[in-house]
């Protein structure tokens, strides 16, 4: 048993064993299950993108994995290492803009390597490189106000990413962005994982979303949530925004479309 | 008038004018036509020339320092307990479980009514007057600054916990700074109680300051002088406000809409 268990963790970049989540009810009333136990592994390097209607837990498994929320069951490791509180190797980026308002977007990028007591001229080199990767040259000193929406998230990213994390989760990051916003967005993200290689964890409701930055898509069901299909996406790297209208992406998103469907029509039944 | 629509900044200083204005017309008009007595009521030129006199023949000039010093001395002293605590609570559940439930019934205590005790313990010196200042402002800010810390927005704490922040690096870096603006704006608020509670420690027991002045007119009768010394005590009030509000709004450029 020992064995195995090592042997996995030396195998797997990620690996989510049997997590699941139920939260207590309220005065003596029923839990509520909002995780049944879900198993993943996840490969260094791996895009995965988990799919799933709201509420059915995906974001829970995210915030588990983030460290963010305890599991009632199973565990995570990273690395072979138990997944126990938040840390610097797990980088988030949230739907909700959490950029420090009180710091330019500059310090905002430093905010982890000042943690670590990084030189100062380390910092600095590091923020210039990803500022210049998430495009947003001119805007060091800026402060989160005066950004848009889409440039703080990209801010939120090169946050993320300045403290080189093992692996990068995303909770529906682009959730609160327009079309035309959201759609360069993913096309910046997907760039930056081709260049860098990060192993990445993506939630999203949003099929076409999921496929497109995905070399896995993981689709989960309606509450309690657990992995109901996985789907490998074998769309050619680099990708460009044009793949979208491939007869390849149809075939994936009539399929992914249907699967997410009846987990609407289950919802939409349940309420 | 369209609701919630805004004013012009021009427009708007107008009309705020224009009330002072009417205010003093209608105070001048009800005291110079002989409606209101004087004995009652001075009018507005009595008032200005009775104020000019105290400056000059009765040394008003050290009385409003020497109330200033009060509120100020009191002030700080207070500021400087009770806004470490206040963070202690806000950032510490088991803290502020300690120390809420009392300083929610201390601050009901009416700082006005400890003065007898203050006198009995402090005599009518500086300390008593500084006490009652502190006694009125401490608990206020404690939990005011509790509440700013408290109510951090939860999703900035958890960004920096995935950013490798350990807990005091989320009370210094994440706590510290996403309150401080209504910290700030707190203390604003407590000072000006502040006045309150030292024009009444200076109506028992002082020989000096603007409200032992106000006194010692009442004895005379003279409504001139009490009149004009609330309008300084007005006027010394708008001048810190103002410039708290300006020295706020220079420290937090990020907060401001």
């Amino acid at each position: 048993m020992e064995r195995r268990l090592n042997g996995a963790a030396h195998h797997h970049k990620l690996a989510i064993e049997a997590v699941g989540r139920t939260f207590a009810g309220v005065r003596g009333g029923t839990p509520t299950v909002a995780l049944e136990p879900v198993t993943l592994r996840v490969e260094d390097h791996d895009f995965i993108t988990i799919l799933g209607p709201s509420g059915c837990g995906k974001s829970t498994l995210l915030r588990i994995v983030a460290g963010l929320d305890t599991p009632t069951a199973g565990r995570v490791l990273l690395d072979g290492t138990p997944v126990v509180a938040p840390g610097a190797d797990r980088g988030m980026v949230f739907q909700s803009y959490t950029l420090f308002p009180w710091l330019t977007v500059h310090e905002n990028i430093c905010f982890g390597l000042r943690e670590k007591n990084m030189p100062q001229n380390e910092q600095q080199r590091i923020a210039a490189h990803y500022i210049a990767r998430v495009g947003l040259g001119g805007f060091e000193h800026h402060y989160p106000k005066m950004l848009s929406g889409g440039m703080q998230q990209r801010t939120a990213i090169a946050r993320a990413l300045a403290n080189d994390p093992k692996i990068l989760l995303l909770d529906e990051p682009f959730g609160a962005l327009d079309n035309q916003t959201r759609a360069l967005m993913q096309e910046l993200l997907l760039g930056i994982w081709e260049a860098e290689k990060k192993t990445v964890l993506f939630v999203t409701h949003d099929i076409e979303e999921a496929i497109f930055m995905a070399g896995r898509v993981i689709v989960m069901s309606a509450r309690p949530g657990r992995i109901k299909a996985e789907v490998a996406v074998d769309l050619p790297h680099p990708r460009h925004y044009t793949v979208k209208t491939t007869p390849e992406f149809s075939a994936l998103k009539a399929r992914l479309t249907e699967e997410i469907r009846s987990e609407a029509l289950k919802v939409a039944a349940a309420a | 008038m369209t609701p919630l629509k805004p004013v012009a900044p021009g427009r708007k200083a107008v009309l705020g004018i224009a009330f002072f204005v009417l205010f003093v017309a209608v105070w001048a008009a009800a005291t110079l036509s002989g409606f209101v007595s004087r004995t009652f009521l001075a009018d507005p030129v009595t008032m200005l020339r009775e104020g000019w006199a105290l400056f000059a023949q009765f040394g008003f000039a050290g009385d409003i320092a020497i109330t200033v010093w009060r509120v100020v001395g009191g002030f700080v002293l207070a500021a400087l307990c009770a806004v470490p605590l206040g963070i202690a609570m806000g950032a510490y559940k088991p803290i502020e479980a300690f120390f809420e439930p009392f300083v929610s019934f201390a601050r009901y205590l009416p700082a006005s009514a400890f003065i007898p005790l203050l006198i009995l313990w402090a005599g009518i010196g500086e300390m008593q007057k500084l006490l009652v200042i502190f006694i009125g402002s401490f608990f206020q800010l404690v939990l005011m600054v509790a509440v700013a810390v408290g109510s951090t927005r939860r999703d900035l704490v958890e960004a920096a916990y995935t950013l490798g922040a350990t807990s005091r690096g989320v009370v210094r870096r994440v706590l510290l700074p996403s309150a401080s603006p209504a910290i700030a704006e707190t203390l604003r608020l407590v000072l000006g109680w502040a006045w309150t509670y030292v024009i009444v420690a200076e109506l028992i027991g002082a020989s000096s300051g603007i409200g032992h002045m106000i006194t010692d007119s009442q004895a005379l009768l003279n409504t001139g002088q009490i009149i004009f010394g609330i309008i300084v005590i007005g006027v010394i009030g708008l001048i810190s406000d103002f410039m708290f509000k300006w020295a706020n709004q220079r420290l937090y450029p990020w907060s401001v809409a």
